[in-house]
């Protein structure tokens, strides 16, 4: 019963664009049932997912696929995920309206799920490969979509070239793997020694390939061009649940080897440490909303990062209550993430429909117009700061009570230095708190800046539908977590390859903490209703006043043009870090007295894009032009080159 | 839970919704004597939220509902906080395992809505002490966070109802001198979070010198009376923790508790001899001052992980 | 005892870290002075019955003086000297340096342990400490401007080879105590001369203003 669920959870959804293209002449109709079947696909993959965490696997050994607990922890999100996104994009990317770029869109939107689905349930390498590269090149042509426009065309570059050098460092690590192990069977591979030079070479390899994907820094260049390139929804989708992919290799990666060394959970959190906070510090200083959400990727990738490198640590030390911390957390805060950053990029989507700009100093005022969006907004915002009670607090509180464990440790231990973890994610989470408080403010409250702000418009029900099923589900997570960390024991169990039982006492404690989270919400939720019963009764008693303008110290020719802007907002933190943000920008020329109008623009490149690898690319470009050229323009220097390689090539014989 | 436990959780939550604006009296009498004057009487506070609850409140037409939710959100937060928070050596009302961590959130959580309300309102100003505000909360969390880990570690509990319980007196023999930095950090968070000086002037009403007053010019009537008794019930959160960890108290419950309740006392005192001698930090300043008191805890608890 | 020495220490350590903080000139001084007050009194309470008493004695007094006395009179006479009170945004920035200070005590005190030194029955926190100071003094020397810190920073990173020593008062009692301090005198006079004809050119103690002399 199971295994036709998970077939048809990959081949439904990566049929759904033939549908739009079938029906090309009725545009909504087709439109209509490739979303249908992008949706009992995703129904059909809740149901595999949710068979598999309770049950067991599902296994269809003669097709290569295996899904188990690791597995369906990243299914989950991916069904949900597509399925928001194509009842999204009803709305937003309208084939009535757009023609043969919808079913194109459509087509690959449909190819890119389906290679997701076919990789996080792939038992083989192979498969695995091709799962990963139909999801690249989908993705690739659905960054491509807008193709016009000199932007898009950069990103989708800068996306396949990543992309692709991701994958070869990958066929690197399984060529290595599978000789070692003799087969592409990950089964066969369970067991493989990491230590020695196998395991030192897997692991720079994994990082390269899977953290490319993944959006670890330094690797993550590629993502926030990408993701603001992309429609709206696309970008849910790859912010959502691509780069989980990368995660997912690194934890099966890791999995499957035996005698894994502290060190390379150390590696994990060092980098998941410095993503996380590098990318909070450059999504605050950034002005493109959707540029800013995706720096906000990097943050999260890196916070799921610290709970894979806690796990890691765990089981090289022998620690259990580590393993399931660390696991849950990194599992929990993978489906959090793509729930949280989803409704955001549909949130982002919604403004840039209403507002035809990304632009946050454009916007402002949106909550007035658009009530529902804004709400939502809101609970996406509070998700992904981490506050109570919604779901982004747990998978941080279970991280963070990852990281204490080390207290517990004698005097003199190592692992007691973890503790100096958990404040450096009180520090991502309040710079991540201090900057959706700029992107809630400046676009959506206060007074609109310029004219289309001031002529948005609310979404249309189809774009709100999903914003609203992902936002009840962040406050289902956050209200009830038990229900969220319970099955995911048993995939860490799995994971891990220990007896369920080792880890039993760490679950209990966790549950019983999370039930007392649950009651802690609960508790919120109820003095909120006191306070807000409380409020309108004194109101309703109290003498009654006419609505009038902002007070605000008694400045009395306001205007739209004096508040804050995202900038300014953000200069203080961003000048803690100018050590690794350099904003660029025309200083404007002001001169005497009275100064007549002037203008300032302020732009943060990509410190590892802009500032390291295109100068080195043009370095090189430079040095390549001039070394050809000096090649060409003798006979001698050719001849020479010939001579040199070979004897390179002979002393290399001897010596060898 | 045992019926004298229940008593006496019952009395704490009493104290909690009774006691802060008592500590905001202490505060502003304390300057006043100092300043060489006689000051308001101590329950004036108390006289200022009833007044403001009768009153109506005026809104803007700029404002929605987010700045209607600002002080809601925050009063109820912080609040909620309250609940976990350990008295005089009892357990909280509600304690488990990593329970500080949504303490801190929940504060955070109030902030958050706070600064929205705050930019809700299309003025420079209010955007100017939010932008502040959240800067510094910021640099403040992770103090907060490891003040929490050093009693954490002094006291071996992961829960504010084992750090601020009856293990406290017992570890300050074994880790005085850790113990005392964090209380020092503390003490500065403590300032810093409520935006008292050397952070924040609350009696100043000038563009250089506000954070958190200018973040409320806008709210009147009940909203500010929810925001004045959620601002003392966060002075009174911190006072706890503080009073408990200096004056710790072994001996009979009775005597916990009045010694918990001469703490509190005694912090809104140091509270206002601080604000009475000190000026306020020029702005730049204070990013230091707080990674200062990171640091000073971040020393503590390398003092007791070697 | 044992926690009045350990205490001492780690008054040590946190005046490193206010001085890598701190911008005002004559806090920064006074504040040192208070930390050569403090090693002073450090010979006394590490005392054990294999030391002679009066030994002791002589090294306290004598770093109280110079160290707590006249090296920071001598610097408040230069600083009236050139009427400077604080100093501006140094190299690295305040809030950098005190994380690069924090650091470094950390490291130093999480990993100490491990050095081959010889510790016999000296406290645990001595080594640490010394490494902090040293490190906090270097620290100052390499980031300020005013002339008048990088010789405060020498006076710190002084203090903390003069904390190393007292581990090895045991093998090379009455040498190494007298070297650290004619080093330390030495110094304090050349540092004093070379200021004094900083101000004299410049009529300021800005070194930068050395990058300006040119051929």
């Amino acid at each position: 019963m199971t295994v036709p669920l998970l077939l048809a959870a990959i081949a439904l959804p990566s049929a759904s664009g033939l549908a739009a293209v079938a029906l090309r002449r009725r545009p909504a109709a087709g439109q209509g049932l490739a979303c249908l079947l992008v949706c009992a696909g995703a129904a059909c993959g809740l149901a595999a997912a949710g068979a598999a965490l309770q049950g067991g696997e599902i296994a269809a050994p003669r097709l290569s696929l295996r899904l188990d607990g690791l597995g369906a922890v990243f299914l989950a999100p991916i069904s949900l995920l597509a399925a928001a996104g194509s009842v999204y994009g009803l709305g937003y990317h309208r084939q009535a309206a757009l023609g043969a770029r919808a079913i194109r869109l459509q087509l690959y939107y449909g190819l890119a799920v389906g290679g997701m689905a076919l990789l996080v349930a792939a038992s083989n390498a192979i498969v695995f490969l091709v799962g990963w590269e139909v999801m690249a090149l989908a993705n690739f042509l659905l960054v491509l979509t807008d193709d016009e426009r000199g932007e898009v065309q950069r990103a989708a570059f800068l996306y396949l070239a990543s992309t692709h050098v991701g994958t070869l460092a990958l066929f690197a690590l399984f060529a290595l793997l599978g000789q070692a192990a003799g087969s592409f069977d990950f089964a066969a591979w369970q067991g493989l020694s990491a230590a020695g030079a196998l395991g030192a070479r897997g692991f720079v390899l994994a990082l390269l390939g899977f953290g490319m994907k993944a959006g670890l820094v330094p690797v993550h260049f590629w993502l926030p061009p990408a993701h603001a390139a992309a429609p709206s929804h696309v970008s849910a989708l790859m912010s959502g649940v691509v780069v989980k992919t990368g995660v997912y290799g690194l934890l099966r990666v890791t999995g499957l080897l035996d005698g894994v060394p502290a060190s390379w959970g150390i590696a994990l959190l060092a980098l998941g440490g410095i993503s996380a906070v590098l990318g909070v510090a450059f999504a605050l200083a950034q002005h493109d909303l959707k540029r800013l959400l995706a720096y906000h990727t990097v943050e999260n990738v890196g916070i799921i990062t610290l709970g894979a490198g806690l796990a890691l640590l765990g089981r090289a030390r022998g620690e259990p209550a580590l393993v399931l911390l660390g696991f849950s957390g990194a599992a929990l805060h993978v489906v959090n993430h793509a729930l949280f950053k989803g409704l955001l990029f549909l949130g982002a989507g919604a403004v840039q429909h209403a507002t035809g700009t990304r632009e946050l100093d454009h916007l402002g005022g949106l909550a007035r117009p658009m009530r529902g969006t804004a709400l939502l907004f809101v609970v996406g915002a509070a998700a992904i700061a981490g506050l109570p009670p919604l779901n982004g607090f747990v998978s941080e509180w279970l991280v963070t009570l990852g990281f204490l464990r080390g207290l517990g440790r004698p005097a003199g231990d190592v692992l007691a230095f973890l503790a100096l973890g958990a404040p450096v994610l009180a520090f991502v989470g309040g710079l991540a708190a201090a900057c959706f408080a700029k992107v809630v403010g400046v676009a959506f409250l206060g007074n609109p800046r310029t004219g289309p702000a001031r002529e948005a418009h609310e979404a249309p029900p189809s774009m709100l539908a999903p914003m609203a099923v992902l936002a009840a589900a962040c406050a289902a997570i956050g209200l009830a977590p038990s229900l969220a960390i319970a099955p995911l024991g048993g995939a860490a169990a799995a994971w891990a390859r220990l007896d369920p039982g080792a880890l039993a006492e760490a679950a209990a404690e966790a549950s019983s903490g999370a039930a007392r989270v649950s009651l802690v919400a609960a508790g919120l939720l109820a003095a909120v209703a006191l306070a807000v019963l409380l409020r309108r009764r004194l109101l309703a008693a109290a003498p009654r006043a006419p609505a009038t303008e902002t007070w605000g110290c008694g400045f009395s020719a306001p205007s739209a043009r004096i508040q804050y802007t995202g900038s300014s907002f953000a200069a203080l933190l961003v000048a803690r870090f100018s050590w690794a943000i350099f904003p660029r920008g025309p200083t404007p020329h002001l001169a005497g007295p009275f100064p007549g109008p002037a203008e300032l623009r302020t732009e943060v490149p990509d410190t590892v894009l802009d500032l390291g690898l295109l100068p080195a690319a043009r370095a090189y470009g430079w040095l390549a032009t001039r070394a050809r050229l000096l090649y060409l323009r003798r006979i001698q220097f050719q001849m020479l080159l010939v001579l040199v390689t070979l004897v390179a090539f002979l002393a290399w014989g001897f010596v060898w | 839970m045992s019926s004298p436990l229940l008593l006496r959780t019952l009395f704490h939550l009493a104290v909690l919704a009774l006691v802060p604006p008592l500590l905001l009296g202490i505060v502003n009498r304390t300057k006043s004597i100092v300043g060489g004057r006689v000051g308001p009487p101590l329950l004036q506070p108390y006289r200022d939220l009833a007044k403001l609850l009768r009153k109506g409140a005026v809104y803007s037409r700029t404002t929605t509902w987010v700045f209607r939710a600002g002080p809601v959100v925050g009063l109820a937060a912080v609040a909620t906080a309250g609940l976990l928070l350990a008295m005089g050596g009892a357990p909280a009302a509600i304690s488990f395992t990593g329970d500080f961590v949504l303490f801190a959130y929940l504060l955070g959580l109030a902030r958050f809505f706070t600064a929205l309300a705050a930019l809700d309102t299309g003025s420079p100003f209010e955007g100017m002490g939010a932008a502040r505000e959240v800067t510094f909360a910021s640099l403040a969390e992770p103090a907060l966070f490891l003040c929490l880990l050093v009693l954490a570690r002094a006291t071996g509990t992961l829960s504010l109802s084992g750090m601020l319980g009856p293990s406290l007196p017992g570890a300050w023999t074994v880790a005085a001198p850790a113990l005392l930095l964090a209380a020092i950090a503390l003490f500065v968070i403590a300032l810093a979070e409520n935006a008292r000086i050397p952070v924040d002037d609350p009696n100043t009403h000038l563009e250089l010198t506000m954070i958190h007053e200018v973040m409320v010019l806008d709210h009147g009537g009940p909203d500010l009376a929810f925001i004045l008794y959620g601002a003392s019930l966060k002075l009174f959160l911190f006072g706890a923790i503080l009073s408990r960890l200096a004056l710790g108290g072994t001996g009979s419950e009775v005597a916990a508790e009045l010694l918990f309740l001469l703490g509190l006392a005694l912090f809104a005192i140091a509270v206002g001899a601080v604000e009475s001698v000190m000026a306020r930090f020029r702005m730049i300043r204070v990013p230091q001052l707080l990674v200062g008191a990171s640091i000073l805890s971040a020393f503590a608890l390398v003092l007791l992980l070697r | 005892m044992s926690s009045l020495v350990e205490l001492a220490f780690i008054l040590v350590v946190v005046i490193d870290l206010f001085l890598l903080a701190s911008s005002r000139l004559g806090a920064a001084i006074r504040t040192v002075a208070i930390q050569g007050a403090l090693l002073a009194t450090l010979p006394l309470l590490l005392l054990t019955d294999a030391h002679d008493l009066g030994h002791a004695l002589v090294l306290a007094l004598g770093a109280l003086a110079v160290k707590g006395i006249v090296v920071p009179r001598m610097m408040f006479s230069a600083i009236r000297e050139a009427s400077i009170r604080r100093e501006m945004e140094p190299i690295v920035g305040f809030v950098p340096s005190m994380v690069l200070g924090a650091i470094g005590v950390a490291l130093a005190f999480a990993f100490s342990s491990r050095l081959p030194l010889p510790r016999g029955e000296m406290h645990p926190f001595l080594v640490p400490t010394a490494l902090s100071t040293v490190w906090a003094g270097l620290l100052l020397v390499v980031s300020r401007k005013k002339a008048v810190n990088q010789v405060l920073g020498f006076l710190v990173l002084e203090n903390g080879v003069f904390v190393f020593g007292l581990l090895l008062s045991d093998f090379m009692p009455l040498m190494v105590e007298a070297g650290v301090l004619l080093d330390l005198f030495a110094a304090v006079f050349v540092m004093g001369i070379v200021m004094f004809h900083i101000n004299r050119e410049f009529s300021s103690l800005d070194t930068e203003k050395l990058s300006a002399l040119r051929d």
